[in-house]
């Protein structure tokens, strides 16, 4: 005969159980865990950068920063350009004061704290303006250390950053080899550059490609052969950056140099 | 069953069934694996239509020439014409409505972007013609005497 007490007692642990539904403990489904990649998308967003027509005017880091809300003056941006001055003794100089913002107008290397390096043009080998942005990796190693699945590769190769779920752990901001990502001073989350994602959705160019005016900037989709960016890194010399840590980026360079990283 | 030992493991059980619980409610339902599989494409996918949906701020010529066509078809025939009307002009956002009036970049700076000479070897730059802002009229803005939209010497002030 059940008494009182133990008839309050395996009520409250049946009600208990019986709430627990299945879709609760839904995540420790292997089959959802290992979902199939059946939904092939049709597009593969990649991006060609040409350093031969660079000629550093940053008016695509101008362009990004106003079109994706980057706080102006604020030392962060989605895109920059990088000067590169090789000279005669065989010495390299590199920077990118303010991302390139205001684009390089000084021959002085800016060189931050120790101040800034004159270089006299005979002395220059080499030199050239390199623009760098989100390589949008195959294998983003950005996305894989992200700890509460905020950071993620759309279907269509784009990697976007949730700032509704990021909690701003900056683990991918240390995971990137490529330094793309930061601090969005305003969100407080993880920023990066994500190819102008409401324009190419919409059939546009991305800022900066529309701002470029020497068409040193190229956007493309790499899943549609007759697609100009695509015939040209298929046919053509092309190289990445940091190939050998795998991460398989989809940024193709045009005359990138070995100091360039 | 009634063992000291098993008391705290009740307690455990039932923390996990709180946090179940509350996942239950206060994840999105589209949270989840998609296709890229777990490693990739673990996440929200309504945030895909957040960010489709941000605002488009640069509107490029085709936008400008609808109500400015002869100063698009003046640029048009100059070494000009490759930039586009929104480097100088700014942003057109939901011109002429919001904002009504583009603030115009007329600074020195904005043309040294191009026009400070650095004869780069194997860079475009080294093509451009340039001044040397130390000598050439310091001071004063470009547009002063030169025509952005004519920028020819036959179009000085």
């Amino acid at each position: 005969m059940i008494d009182r007490r133990n008839f309050l007692k395996y009520a409250a642990k049946g009600i208990a159980g019986m709430s627990l539904s299945f879709a609760a403990i839904d995540m420790l489904n292997p089959k959802k865990l290992f979902a199939n990649k059946s939904e092939k998308s049709p597009v593969r967003w990649v991006f060609l950068v040409d350093t031969y027509k660079c000629v550093g005017c940053g008016m695509c880091v101008k362009a990004c920063k106003k079109e994706n809300e980057i706080p102006y003056d604020a030392n962060v941006t989605r895109t920059w350009v990088e000067r590169y001055v090789i000279t005669k003794d065989g010495k390299f100089h590199a920077d990118s004061p303010k991302g390139a913002r205001d684009g390089f107008i000084t021959n002085k290397i800016d060189l931050g704290l120790e101040g800034y390096k004159d270089i006299k043009n005979e002395n220059i080998r080499k030199a050239f303006f390199v623009p760098k942005l989100c390589n949008q990796c195959e294998n983003p190693p950005c996305v894989q250390v992200c700890p509460v699945g905020a950071t993620y590769q759309a279907p269509d190769g784009v990697v976007l950053v949730d700032r509704t779920w990021c909690i701003g752990c900056g683990y991918c901001i240390m995971a990137c080899p490529y330094g793309v990502r930061f601090f969005h001073p305003k969100y407080r989350t993880a920023e990066k550059c994500n190819f102008c994602y409401h324009r190419i959705t919409k059939g546009l160019k991305t800022a900066c490609v529309d701002a470029c005016p020497f068409g040193a900037r190229m956007i493309g989709n790499s899943k549609d052969p007759s697609d100009p960016v695509t015939k040209i890194i298929t046919t053509e010399r092309v190289e990445v950056l940091k190939s050998e840590y795998g991460t398989k980026p989809q940024v193709y360079y045009i005359g990138k140099d070995e100091e360039v990283r | 069953m009634k063992s000291h030992v098993f008391r705290p493991l009740w307690i455990v059980i039932g923390l996990v069934g709180v946090v179940l619980i509350a996942r239950l409610f206060y994840v999105p339902k589209d949270f989840g694996v998609h296709e890229r599989g777990y490693m990739y494409g673990w996440y929200r996918k309504g945030n895909i239509k957040d960010w489709e949906n941000v605002k488009i701020k640069y509107q490029g010529s085709d936008y400008c020439k609808n109500c400015h066509p002869d100063k698009v078809e003046s640029i048009s025939v100059t070494p000009h014409a490759i930039i586009q009307c929104e480097n100088c002009h700014g942003p057109a956002i939901d011109h002429p409505s919001d904002p009504p009036k583009l603030t115009i970049d007329r600074s020195r700076e904005q043309c040294l972007r191009c026009h400070y000479p650095l004869p780069y070897p194997t860079s475009g730059r080294a093509n451009i013609r340039g001044v040397d802002p130390d000598t050439h009229n310091p001071g004063i803005e470009c547009v002063m005497c030169h025509n952005p939209h004519k920028p020819s010497l036959e179009g000085l002030k």
